[in-house]
């Protein structure tokens, strides 16, 4: 045998055995994500109801959903959300890890603190934010009436629903954005900051040319990743506001879940799917090209 | 003039001590190299200095004016790290123009001072590039640009030339020692690396044990070192150490027996030594001179020959299983196993006495 033949039976076999790794996880991938998002694109073009019978019917269902007033309104809920949710989710978790970073014992308990809300399951936290926000002797109540105030009816308020939501999502998810900053943070070089301190750079002079450059990556990461999760938005207004009142906090999961599991409308509830996929992707792809047009460090 | 005045200083970290009683004056212009081994204090001197670490007691002075008291940025001192520290997100020009910025240097001025800097240190072509590409010497002379357009009264080197390989070394200790020249300031440069202080050095601080061994300038240290540690930790290969003991003394000078009863003459004044106690002779390697077996003052048997092109070490055995190291030729005959004589010079034999203090020249710091 020749050397190059030689070469080329060693990579074939390298090549086979990397396969044979990836296989596992390819099979799972193919069966259990990308056959659902073929067999949804499919479902969408179909009139389908959940107990059987369907009927192709082209893309009338998705011109159907641009003239849907409560659909078309579950977007604009979903968007106001995570305006609301993802800002403050990657402010508020910079500014605590800035805080939280460093060595002292009080940090490291607060950083469990802040942390430990993560761990809770949606239905313990909004829960725990009914009893806050329940004008009938909630905290929120309670306090305000400590200030002479009337109560509030955070979760049946038309322009207060979507905000309490918020508030409460904020309060659960703000762990991870949380941790993300701080293991960033970690990575930045000590001797970074004490050039900057020879340098004459002040903190906020340190915080913007130095800090943020240096976790420039983990930002967008953290910015990418909580628009994709708080686009699908759906326990905490099933549980809290059941998407009212009138729809004000209805987010386009919630959309779904009630077109396909309570309308059965499967091939309906399929095209919504397929449009909260396109903006995810969107998103997704936002931070793929934001991330390669990142300066070389 | 002073440029920079240490008195006193001390630091711990907890229980640790790790700057005992430092004093320390530096000439204005002068370049001084602080050399010890790792551990010793010396990179916690540096940042002491720097305000990057807090002093426990005692004064720092820049230029006659008090320091210590004073954050980093305002002590005019600018610092080059081990590893560089570039901002890796900044190109090159805003790299060396942070400092000047922050402190409100007219942006004229800050032009014309990065000119200038990039042709001294001829990285005109480097200015739009960002450190991440840039090779490990390119990037030592941005960190040094850097620190010359800030104008600072002390520059301060950490372990710069660590990180590269043995040749850019060589080739960048030149390069510190040509700009040295050129901006006659005050420098105060640390590493662990004896050739660097050599080398560049006007004058040497070891350092020990969190304190100061001896200050002088490189021939002092090497030809007078001030203790046994000073004595073993300059020079390559280490000066050898061998136990002695007293022999009666002729005009004055000592004279002292190997373990194996070799006689060696020596300059150390026999009233400069301690009335009792061990003592221990250092000779440097080239005070041995290896020759023919029975032609010296004893004989050894060759243990191992490093050849270095110009020169071979010579590692020897001698009857009272001590060991020495000598320098031989190039062209050194003698192999492993075989005898050789060895010839001491006088000139060259060094007496510590058991606290480790040259007894030789007794008033050395």
């Amino acid at each position: 045998m020749t050397a190059p033949r030689k070469a080329w039976s060693a990579a074939a076999g390298e090549a086979r055995s990397g396969a044979l790794f990836v296989a596992p996880y390819l099979l799972a991938f193919i069966v259990l994500l990308l056959y659902p998002l073929f067999s949804g694109m499919w479902l969408s073009l179909h009139k389908a109801d959940l107990f059987g019978g369907s009927q192709f019917i082209g893309v009338e269902n998705y011109t159907r959903l641009f003239r849907d007033a409560v659909f078309l309104h579950s977007v604009r809920n979903t968007c106001w959300f995570v305006v609301l949710t993802v800002p403050a989710l990657t402010l508020i978790g910079l500014g605590l890890a800035l805080a939280l970073n460093n060595g002292s014992r009080r940090s490291a308990i607060l950083r469990g603190l802040f942390f430990s809300s993560s761990v809770l399951s949606v239905t313990i936290v909004t829960l725990i934010w009914r009893m806050v926000l329940i004008p009938d002797g909630g905290l929120a109540a309670d306090l305000l009436a400590k200030v002479g105030l009337p109560p509030v009816p955070f979760l049946s308020d038309a322009q207060l629903a979507l905000p309490a939501i918020a508030v409460t999502t904020i309060w659960w998810c703000i762990g991870l954005p949380m941790m993300l900053f701080l293991a960033a943070l970690q990575q930045v070089p000590p001797d970074l900051y004490e050039a900057a301190a020879l340098d004459n750079a002040g903190r906020w002079r340190t915080l913007l040319c130095v800090t943020l450059p240096s976790i420039r990556r983990t930002a967008l990461v953290v910015v990418v990743m909580e628009i994709i999760l708080q686009f699908q938005l759906f326990g905490q207004a099933q549980i809290m506001t059941l998407g009212g009142p009138n729809n004000a906090s209805l987010p386009i999961v919630l959309f779904i879940y009630q077109i396909g599991f309570q309308r059965w409308d499967i091939g309906y509830a399929a095209a919504a799917s397929e449009i909260l996929f396109c903006i995810i992707l969107a998103a997704a792809m936002a931070q793929y090209f934001a991330a390669r047009g990142r300066p070389r460090a | 003039m002073i440029s920079l005045a240490l008195k006193g200083i001390s630091k711990r970290f907890g229980a640790a001590l790790v700057l005992d009683e430092v004093e320390l004056q530096v000439d204005a212009g002068e370049f001084l190299v602080v050399l010890g081994p790792s551990g010793c204090g010396k990179s916690t001197l540096l940042r002491a200095i720097a305000g990057l670490e807090s002093i426990d007691s005692g004064t720092i002075e820049i230029d006659g004016e008090r320091v210590d008291h004073l954050p980093p940025g305002k002590r005019g001192v600018a610092m080059v790290f081990q590893g560089y520290a570039l901002y890796p997100h900044m190109n090159v020009r805003d790299n060396i123009a942070f400092g000047v910025v922050n402190v409100g240097v007219p942006r004229a001025e800050i032009r014309r001072r990065i000119a200038e800097v990039a042709r001294m240190l001829e990285m005109q072509e480097l200015l739009d590039r960002v450190p991440a590409e840039l090779s490990g010497g390119q990037r030592q002379r941005v960190a040094i640009g850097r620190a010359i357009v800030k104008e600072p009264k002390v520059f301060m080197f950490d372990e710069p030339l660590s990180n590269l390989d043995a040749a850019l070394r060589s080739r960048m200790r030149q390069e510190f020692a040509g700009l040295h020249r050129r901006i006659r300031k005050t420098m105060v440069f640390v590493t662990h690396d004896q050739t660097e202080a050599m080398t560049l050095a006007d004058r040497i601080v070891v350092m020990n044990r969190q304190r100061i061994e001896q200050i002088g300038t490189p021939s002092e240290v090497y030809d007078r070192p001030a203790t046994l540690f000073v004595a073993e930790f300059i020079g390559s290969p280490a000066m050898n150490i061998l136990p002695v003991t007293r022999t009666p003394t002729a005009a004055g000078l000592q004279r002292v027996r190997l373990g194996d009863g070799t006689g060696i003459d020596t300059l150390v004044a026999a009233a400069a030594l301690p009335g009792d106690g061990p003592l221990r002779i250092g000779l440097r390697p080239e005070a041995v001179t290896l020759c023919a077996p029975g032609g010296g003052q004893t004989n050894a048997v060759v243990e191992f020959v490093e050849f270095l092109g110009d020169k071979t070490h010579v590692h020897l055995s001698l009857a009272g299983k001590d060991r020495i190291v000598a320098v031989g030729g190039a062209a050194f005959p003698a192999r492993v196993g075989e005898a050789v004589g060895l010839k001491f010079d006088p000139a060259g034999a060094h007496l510590f006495d058991s606290a480790g203090r040259n007894c030789r020249w007794p008033g050395l710091p």
